[in-house]
């Protein structure tokens, strides 16, 4: 039948569709990887024609110098996972196991939060912020994405610990532990793919969040990634935009996000499924 | 088990930081929005209450009106190239071939990596003089000279924002297709395979109407996300020309932040949060009539 020849026409097509989705971050990595004056060549190399890390060095030292950076987005991301669970993992609990007074109108809020978007809050949490003098602090910027994760990753957890079974609980409890021992020996184990779910979006999302930082942080050594690449366009001693260190900090931005996504392609797609699958 | 009055303290004590952060950082932000959006307000002077004449002076300015309609133009263009490309995708990849599962890998790839972050990469590669778009249509004759993509013309700028976004988003309908297809039962598609039934046929009578469901919630996943863009047109414009490009997020954070003028801005928040709300209860709706 028409079998061989579909099979190879749709082989094909893969193979072409991922090549061009795959084009745009190996021609970023490429040209991050082009010696100072190829980089601002133009009209620009498709392949470079030699390999050097002036790109990086010139990024290493950027301002306030990569590594601060790097410092702000990774502990805004930490600090955030840390938040989101710390917030989330008891919050689940309650809902899934507590008869709890007032439940259905804590849901109502957390519709609420779900449906209302963090674009529209950021002045009045901005004022709120500044009067904290949480502005132009990591742990601000922690807060706000916590504030932004926080509805889904309660969803994911809470139906995670309601599918926790009851004999369970009830074997742990007969034993003379207590709710906080049932929690540590019982739920947390039995729920650990939504706890590796939850803390690997709040870290994607942190990592990647761009407006809430722009509008939070206003002092350039308190930049994440994102921000300070956003800044160098226009600002670098070459004159014009120094186009090798944007790349550089181009691929220095992505590889954690495609490295976690790789590793834990398991819990991210599962993670879409069953918050997507209301 | 315990008595039940311990156990809704207990529950309670548990409840309560999520409780407490989710109304000091969610719902009084809120309405302080509300409050904001009621009276004049710069941080240098105090605010004073005018009713509903910050929502009023909204109708009247024209760059409101220019970054909604421009905000609804780029939905309503990109929402069917992410919905139909994405079901195709799905449709392509779903058997888990090797090859397959690869492609979807590599599909999905951007979609975990910052809209900020690809938007700067996008920024380079139509950059007029450096970047690899122009170099390449050039080399293959399609154009012959240097096209000014971004933020010269409106619509062009559109063009290359929306192909970046496609880039970055596609596989996120994808990957929730395929799980959705997936879902299947195989006896139902193999039963109209049996009956004669084409693959056009197969997709059009059996897959998309079982699938139905998590369509209409991409689609509103993804109509929200574009009506709520910011970071593309932010990087890859600056909102150029003219603010012809400024979307309503954007025009929010001109106001707020850069202008101060902090309850002009809350105002148009307001209105932006209805709009988003609108457009999800109508969703909901669709979604509930679809499933009876």
């Amino acid at each position: 039948m028409t079998g061989g020849r579909a099979k190879y026409l749709i082989g094909a097509v893969c193979i072409a569709i991922s090549t061009v989705m795959l084009l745009p971050l190996v021609v970023s990595v490429l040209a991050s990887l082009k010696p100072t004056e190829e980089a601002a060549a133009s009209p620009p190399t498709y392949v470079p024609h030699g390999l050097s890390f002036d790109s990086y060095a010139r990024l290493w030292q950027y301002q306030q110098g990569l590594p601060t950076y790097l410092f702000n987005s990774l502990g805004t991301a930490l600090l955030t996972i840390a938040l989101t669970l710390l917030l989330t993992v008891p919050a689940a609990y309650a809902l899934a196991r507590f008869p709890v007074p007032g439940k259905e109108v804590f849901f109502v809020i957390l519709l609420l939060a779900l449906i209302v978007p963090y674009q529209a809050l950021l002045t009045p949490m901005f004022l709120t912020f500044a009067r904290m003098q949480l502005t132009n602090t990591l742990l601000g910027l922690a807060v706000l994405h916590t504030a932004i994760q926080l509805p889904f990753s309660l969803y994911i957890l809470r139906n995670s610990f309601a599918a926790v079974p009851l004999e369970l609980e009830e074997a742990a409890i007969v034993d003379g532990s207590s709710s906080w021992q049932a929690l540590r020996f019982v739920f947390l184990p039995s729920t650990r793919p939504a706890i590796v779910t939850v803390a690997l979006f709040a870290f994607i999302m942190s990592w990647n969040e761009f407006l809430g930082a722009l509008v939070m942080m206003s002092r350039s050594s308190t930049f994440t990634l994102p921000l300070i690449l956003a800044t160098s366009r226009t600002e670098t001693s070459l004159g014009g935009t120094d186009w090798g260190m944007l790349q550089a900090g181009i691929t220095i931005s992505i590889i954690p996000c495609v490295l976690v996504y790789l590793l834990l392609q398991r819990y991210y797609v599962s993670g879409l499924m069953s918050g997507a699958v209301k | 088990m315990q008595r039940s009055p311990w156990r809704r303290l207990v529950g309670l004590a548990y409840l309560a930081p999520a409780l407490f952060f989710v109304l000091a950082f969610t719902v009084y932000p809120l309405l302080q929005m509300a409050w904001m959006s009621l009276h004049n307000w710069s941080l240098i002077t105090p605010p004073s209450f005018v009713g509903l004449a910050n929502y009023r002076r909204a109708f009247t300015d024209h760059q409101f009106w220019v970054s909604f309609l421009f905000t609804l133009e780029y939905t309503a263009i990109i929402t069917p190239i992410l919905m139909i490309g994405g079901y195709l995708l799905a449709l392509l990849t779903v058997r888990n071939t090797p090859l397959r599962r690869f492609t979807r890998t590599v599909v999905f790839i951007p979609v975990v990596i910052g809209l900020g972050v690809s938007s700067l990469l996008w920024y380079w590669l139509f950059s007029t003089d450096f970047g690899l778009a122009n170099r390449f249509l050039l080399d293959l004759g399609v154009i012959d000279e240097p096209v000014l993509w971004l933020g010269v013309d409106a619509d062009v700028s559109n063009l290359a924002i929306t192909t970046s976004v496609v880039w970055k988003v596609i596989g996120f309908g994808m990957i929730l297709f395929v799980g959705a297809i997936q879902a299947i039962p195989t006896e139902i598609t193999e039963a109209a395979q049996v009956d004669g039934a084409g693959p056009v046929q197969r997709v059009r009578r059996v897959i998309l109407p079982l699938t139905m469901r998590t369509v209409l919630l991409v689609t509103l996943i993804s109509v929200i996300g574009s009506l709520l863009a910011f970071d593309q047109f932010y990087i890859m414009t600056a909102g150029q020309p003219q603010n012809e490009t400024a979307t309503s997020v954007f025009y929010v954070y001109l106001n707020s932040f850069p202008y101060l003028k902090l309850g002009y801005g809350a105002a148009l928040s307001m209105v932006l949060t209805v709009t988003i709300l609108a457009f999800t209860v109508l969703q909901l709706a669709l979604t509930k009539r679809s499933q009876s």
